[in-house]
């Protein structure tokens, strides 16, 4: 990934004369030494596809164990090791970075900036991230230190106390996990300050917050959030290191310290990271829906508050991950509740994003294929997190495949789909060349019967009381055809993305030349070269609305005159209606 | 339209917030969301320590110390203001001022500890007052010595003559991070010393 991405006539065009060719040795350092926003976003997007490579296919040795009863594929130990990590693997270092890289890449053209507001700081933020994530997988070879062979964290990727204790988790790989985690949470914090200091202080010259990208909006809410929910794990990470090393008792229940607390403090933090990674999803199709539905986004104030309010809301909800500790009455019902209310203004995003299609010319590129795609199945998710809300049917489904279905169906349905779509929509930016819409409709359509079959059906064993985390089970119970089904759907899942990967190196030698502006888009973005020079803009740019690029291609009607703040908004001919 | 509806009037002057200003805000908000679960931890578990010493049995209150770390947030203020009128030697004074009332309070703390541990026999791993104890002031404490390493070398580079009335945006933003410290300092003291003694 990060080869397709280098400038071409720099390493790979052959065509580009010998003379001219830097040395491999050149690059390499160029890259490493770069604070530039573009070539950060890029590695932090290859570095987190290096990972989802890694996690997926610790998925699918789980898919297989799990496959049909009685299974001996991998040893207990090992399956331990593999959902610990995989989770890991896929919140910390794919779900994070990635956004993240989308976000570096994006935000300073989008608001007209040259850079990041602290280049170098991103630049650290980026290694110390990158850091933590080969620590979680050196533990595989370093884990026992001096006892012996490796091991991987097998504590489960929220792991609880006491279990993370050193009676019960000798060795030193709950340590590596803990320092990938809080290496990475500290990368996390710098990147998001990068971002709320570039949208606050970097924006070109007319570009009020009132006319920022909803992108831009979106991540300025999700950087916001990680403050406050990196922060609380950050701290949690420091306390399990007290305890595993200096003796101190927070989470040692035989000294009078509590397992219950450790629960609130990772909630604190997990929770609101789900919506941390959603929001940039919720970004990306606010900007591909309006441009493949050849309309302005419906409801433009109002998608900036339903963010703003899911950031708030999302902080009180954590304890919905508790229901079966036993909170008592009064807590389960605010958190019930809270959960609930949540839905609002998510559904609100929903109606949007429909009002915006609404008497649109719809496009049906491989973009806004996964974009609807992503709106169909973020709904299941939601309805399935509204069942899950309700605290009686949580104790029944609690830390069953049930949980296991419902927030896979919003990592991979939602938010792996909305990135798909990103990919097909920026991959030109990026590139110069157009991704391939054949391969491009194979992989969506392999990909949607692989979720579905998985996804879909990884709901019944769930409901027939299958738990999460078990290694292997009998044949008796009812699961097996659902497991087979599950598994099956996850080898469909994984031929896609094999060819996402074939598509994204062919269509990086072969693919038909992008130019600056190949979707006929409206933000500043396609306004510069693809892929765009180091400088970003020549000439910073000036905007006077929402769609500064729709001004500059239609100066007979352009959006400014609908956008002032004295006057209402008036009706007027869309294009193509 | 009128045209007098289009903003993009190049004479209008576009000023956006100084991003130095905006990145140590997020810090701190960051930082506040870190010392709130250390402090929601010690309030949790006071009083549940199941073997002594107890706080009441070991903490006096270190109000010389808290006086010179809160009075250092004025001297700082008194740094910045001064080198924002340009003058540099002032400047230079009310930075060592700063540094001295801290390093004056993080050998209070120094002091503190060594009784504690010496002659209490409090160590982090003795109960839950301990494990508590030691992490929420010492988490504070280490935020005042990175503070006093970064004042020192503003004291340095002021006493050096290179720093100018150009950088008194770089001061201001040091000094955001010193004033959070010494607030922080009062929401330790209260939990610690008033509300859990």
């Amino acid at each position: 990934m990060m080869a397709t991405q280098t400038p071409p006539n720099e390493v790979y065009d052959a065509g580009a004369s010998k003379p001219h060719r830097p040395l491999w040795l050149e690059v390499l350092h160029g890259w490493v030494t770069t604070v530039d926003h573009k070539k950060i976003g890029l590695m932090y997007i290859g570095y987190s596809l290096i990972f989802l490579v890694v996690a997926g296919f610790e998925a699918l040795l789980m898919r297989i164990q799990l496959a049909i009863p009685n299974n001996h594929f991998v040893s207990p130990q090992v399956f331990n090791g593999l959902f610990t990590v995989h989770g890991t693997t896929m919140v910390f270092f794919v779900g994070m970075p990635i956004l993240f890289g989308f976000g570096n890449y994006l935000i300073p053209l989008m608001i007209g900036a040259r850079d990041m507001a602290f280049p170098r700081l991103n630049a650290f933020s980026f290694w110390i991230s990158a850091f933590g994530g080969l620590l979680l997988y050196y533990s595989y070879i370093g884990g026992s230190g001096l006892y012996g062979a490796g091991s991987a964290p097998d504590v489960g990727w929220f792991a609880y106390a006491p279990l993370t204790s050193r009676v019960f988790s000798p060795g030193h790989s709950t340590d590596y996990w803990t320092l990938a985690v809080l290496l990475s949470g500290i990368g996390t914090i710098g990147t998001a300050l990068n971002i709320v200091a570039t949208t606050i202080s970097m924006r070109c010259p007319g570009m009020k917050m009132s006319r920022l990208p909803l992108l831009v909006w979106l991540y300025l809410v999700t950087s916001c959030m990680t403050f406050i929910a990196v922060g609380p794990l950050t701290a949690a990470q420091i306390m399990l290191m007290l305890d595993r090393y200096a003796g101190s008792h927070f989470f040692d229940t035989q000294a009078g310290g509590s397992a219950v607390l450790w629960m609130h403090f990772f909630w604190i933090f997990g929770h609101p990271e789900v919506y941390i990674l959603v929001l940039p999803a919720f970004a990306f199709a606010n900007e591909i829906i309006p441009v493949f539905s050849r309309k302005a986004i419906f409801g433009y104030p109002a998608m900036v508050a339903a963010s703003v309010g899911i950031g708030f809301i999302s902080m009180g909800v954590w304890a919905h991950h508790m229901f079966t500790v036993g909170l008592g009455p009064g807590a389960n019902t605010f958190f019930v509740l809270a959960t609930m209310i949540i839905s609002v203004p998510t559904g609100i995003k929903i109606f949007n994003w429909l009002a915006t299609l609404w008497g649109g010319k719809i496009h049906f590129t491989v973009s806004m294929m996964f974009a609807i795609g992503f709106l169909f199945q973020f709904l299941i998710a939601g309805l399935t997190g509204i069942m899950l809300s309700v605290a009686p049917l949580d104790w029944q489904l609690g830390n069953s495949y049930f949980v296991v279905a419902h927030f896979h169906y919003v990592l991979v349905g939602a938010i792996l789909f909305m990135l798909f779509s990103a990919f097909y929509y920026w991959y030109p930016k990026v590139t110069g060349r157009m991704l391939s819409e054949r391969l491009g409709k194979w992989h969506f359509w392999l990909f949607v019967i692989g979720f579905h079959l998985t996804f879909d059906f990884m709901h019944i064993p769930g409901l027939l009381g299958m738990p999460r985390r078990i290694y292997t089970y009998e044949a008796d119970r009812g699961w097996m055809i659902w497991n087979m089904i599950v598994s099956s759907g996850a080898a469909v899942q994984a031929v896609a993305t094999l060819l996402f990967v074939f598509n994204m190196v062919w269509s990086y030698f072969k693919g038909a030349v992008a130019g600056a502006d190949p979707w006929d888009a409206w933000t500043l973005e396609w306004s510069t070269t693809s892929p765009p020079p180091s400088y970003n803009f020549a000439q910073t740019p000036t905007v006077a609305s929402r769609r500064p690029l729709w001004d500059l291609k239609h100066p007979e009607d352009p959006d400014s005159n609908y956008e002032t703040e004295q006057s209402l908004p008036r009706t007027r001919q869309e294009e193509n209606l | 339209m009128s045209d007098a509806a289009l903003i993009s009037n190049p004479n209008e002057e576009w000023v956006l917030p100084s991003r130095g200003i905006v990145g140590m805000a997020c810090l701190i908000l960051a930082e506040a969301s870190i010392f709130v679960i250390f402090v929601v931890a010690y309030i949790f578990y006071m009083g549940k320590s199941l073997t002594g010493p107890t706080p009441k049995e070991v903490l006096t209150l270190p109000i010389f110390t808290s006086i010179c770390l809160l009075s250092s947030s004025l001297t700082v203020h008194a740094a910045v203001s001064a080198l924002s009128r340009s003058k540099r030697h002032l400047c230079s004074l009310w930075l060592a001022a700063t540094v001295l009332l801290g390093g004056i309070f993080l050998a209070g703390t120094a002091h503190e500890w060594y009784d504690l541990i010496y002659n209490h026999g409090l160590t982090i791993s003795t109960n839950l007052f301990g494990t508590t104890f030691y992490s929420l002031v010492g988490l504070h404490a280490t935020h005042v010595l990175i503070g006093l390493i970064m004042l020192s070398l503003a004291l340095w580079f002021s006493l050096r003559g290179q720093m100018t009335h150009e950088h008194t945006e770089k001061l201001e933003v040091l000094s955001l991070y010193w004033h959070f410290v010494d607030g922080v300092w009062v929401i330790v003291f209260l939990v610690v010393y008033v509300l859990g003694r």
